[in-house]
């Protein structure tokens, strides 16, 4: 069981860094969310592995699974879960305004307006 | 219990919360429910700077015992960082509320969501904690970075998006390695159990701690982890630029508070190995940062690569653990925030009344009160190299007097003087093109700004730089708290005591 999820964990890893170092950002996307379930695997076998625990702590027990890092991986889910849904809308977004998937962004693109007036003329005129 | 420590987290939540059901539309009663938070946020930060000089204190959320709960610690470092983080706040929402709030929806929740995460990350004693803070930081500098209007800022945004999420993968990988090696997340209790590890576990401990590190040298911008910040600072607005310069410190902080509670004293070995890793990359951050400065090809660049080196310069004196050096840090941590601040809301300024040439150093047109704020961009410029008279000034000289006797002095020294030597042509360069070699044409009508927006901006820049002159007028008396902290800090059993009660430290 050892090496079945020290290796799933490797593969899951390997899949998301290959993946997050891609231009588009579709796959980095999908990539991010590759690592997070890694790093969720990751988490749920420091508190050692064990199968058909219960997870207490009470006097007199003395098999029992860790509590804690399920509660950790618990949080780490659903934090994960919104920041890929964050990733999701601000790629579909920046797609949608530039028509690109590229993530690079071009020196000449980056405009700047300045100045807390939102002032069309300012705008048009850079 | 004392109460009044948990304010700083539940206020802000609160007061956003409340902005987003009940005033969504309605912009002024947004203002003045902004500005009226982060006035209190300041005041109840001066309460917990006066509670935090009689001791570390502790607060239990929701009553449970320290290791097993979650628990709040407040003492005279995170009090100070409090007061700077609502310091900051204050100056950037008043620079928002002059114009740039009204750009794009939920300015104000987002902001006061940002200070949630500020505050949370400086009280927290847990570093699991401190993960979901980060978290609530990052959440909502994204959505205060894409505030405004421009669509490569976007594309911006999503690499900003990225790296902080595989720097979180990361962060959760190094908690899962150190509870894996002790068995325990809360600083203090981790702090006694490191001392006792199994020396099988230290390998494990140590590569957790580093890579813990090392996401907090993504945080705070060190080399080679650096280039993220000025897209992501040229890209966001003034104030929440302004803003931000907390947020590097943010990462400072933490490599401060783990250094010095939790593997005090070289536990396990993991000081050593940092400090072999910190120095160097510290001086390269400044070097790179000064030669940033010298060839930047616009104010928002010259603002940003200054606040890469003035990290540097902080953790240069902040790797080592001698009260003294901490002492300099701790000084030039609190200058470097305000002036860096101060630096980005002056550019807008600036690039305001440039009209077409905006922040580019290239000659342009004179700006409309050049007299006002070509002075100011002269202060803000000496005090951001270090020269005499201002904080950054004294600042400096604190840290080289602090690594003079220590192995890295003449290094540090090098590094220390020749990157103020070149932050100083890269400002002076700055300086002569925007304010000397404007042509003296008369300004375009359409260019020309109305001129509510241009006072309140210059007043909150000048405020800024009033507070470090206050710095450095108060620094005798100011040196001696800090010194106060640092001593606390070095001598983490306060903290640890603090938080654990005798019973319960004995629970395996």
């Amino acid at each position: 069981m050892e090496y079945l999820l020290a290796s799933a964990i490797a593969i899951l890893t390997a899949v998301g860094v290959y993946l997050t170092l891609d231009r588009r950002m579709l796959p980095v996307v999908v990539g991010l969310s590759f690592l997070s379930y890694a790093v969720n695997l990751f988490l749920l076998a420091m508190g050692r592995l064990t199968v058909d625990m219960a997870p207490v702590l009470r006097e007199g027990v003395t098999d029992y699974t860790d509590p804690l890092p399920q509660a950790l991986v618990l949080t780490a889910i659903v934090i994960a879960f919104g920041m890929t849904a964050l990733t999701v809308v601000l790629g579909l977004r920046a797609y949608l305004e530039t028509g690109s998937d590229v993530a690079d962004v071009e020196r000449s693109d980056m405009v700047r307006t300045f100045g807390s007036a939102p002032d069309n003329e300012r705008r048009s005129e850079t | 219990m004392n109460h009044w420590l948990v304010v700083p987290i539940v206020l802000p939540a609160l007061a956003a919360t409340a902005l987003l059901i009940f005033a969504r539309n309605d912009l002024s009663r947004q203002r003045f429910v902004g500005v009226a938070t982060v006035i209190a946020l300041l005041t109840t930060s001066l309460v917990l700077v006066a509670r935090a000089a009689e001791g570390p204190s502790s607060y239990a959320i929701g009553n449970w015992p320290a290791p097993y709960g979650i628990v709040l610690v407040l003492d005279r470092l995170s009090a100070m960082m409090l007061a700077l983080t609502s310091c900051i706040a204050l100056a950037a929402i008043v620079y928002g509320i002059n114009g740039w709030d009204a750009r794009g929806k939920h300015f104000h929740v987002l902001f006061q969501f940002q200070l949630v995460g500020i505050n949370g990350a400086f009280l927290t004693g847990d570093i699991f904690n401190l993960f979901v803070f980060f978290e609530v930081m990052l959440i909502s500098s994204y959505g205060l970075m894409l505030h405004g209007d421009g669509a490569w800022r976007l594309k911006a945004g999503f690499q900003y998006v990225v790296l902080n999420l595989v720097g979180s993968s990361l962060f959760l990988m190094a908690v899962g390695l150190i509870y894996a090696a002790t068995g325990t997340l809360n600083l203090a209790h981790l702090a006694e159990r490191v001392k006792v590890i199994d020396p099988d576990d230290i390998a494990l401990l140590r590569t957790g701690a580093l890579l813990l590190f090392g996401v907090f040298a993504i945080k705070s911008a060190i080399v080679p982890l650096h280039w993220w910040l000025p897209g992501t600072y040229g890209a966001a607005s003034a104030p929440v630029a302004a803003l931000f310069a907390v947020l590097t410190k943010v990462g400072a902080y933490s490599i401060l508070r783990l250094h010095t509670v939790a593997f005090s004293g070289d536990a396990a070995g993991v000081s050593t190995s940092l400090g072999a890793v910190l120095v160097p990359a510290s001086a390269a951050t400044l070097v790179l940062g000064a030669l940033g400065v010298l060839a930047s090809r616009s104010l928002l660049e010259l603002a940003s690569y200054s606040v890469i080196a003035s990290m540097g310069t902080l953790l240069l004196a902040g790797a080592g653990l001698e009260p003294r050096q901490i002492t300099a840090a701790l000084y030039y941590m609190l200058h470097s925030t305000l002036i860096g601040a101060a630096l980005f809301l002056l550019v807008d300024v600036a690039a305001t009344g440039r009209g077409r040439a905006g922040d580019r150093l290239t000659p342009a047109r004179t700006i409309p009160n050049a007299s006002m704020i070509g002075p100011l961009f002269l202060l803000t410029a000496v005090a951001s190299v270090g020269l005499p008279p201002l904080s950054g000034f004294i600042g400096k000289l604190a840290i080289l007097d602090s690594l003079r006797a220590t192995g890295m002095g003449t290094l540090a020294w090098i590094v220390i003087l020749a990157s103020s030597l070149l932050m100083m042509a890269g400002f002076a360069r700055a300086g002569i093109t925007v304010f000397w070699a404007a042509s003296n044409e008369p300004a375009s009508p359409a260019g020309v700004l109305p001129e509510r927006s241009a006072t309140v901006p210059t007043v909150v820049v000048f405020m800024l730089v009033g507070l470090t002159a206050a710095l450095s007028l108060a620094s005798g008396g100011g040196m001696e708290m800090l010194e106060a902290t640092a001593r606390e800090m070095m001598a983490p059993s306060g903290y640890i005591d603090a938080v654990l009660s005798k019973s319960v430290s004995q629970v395996p």
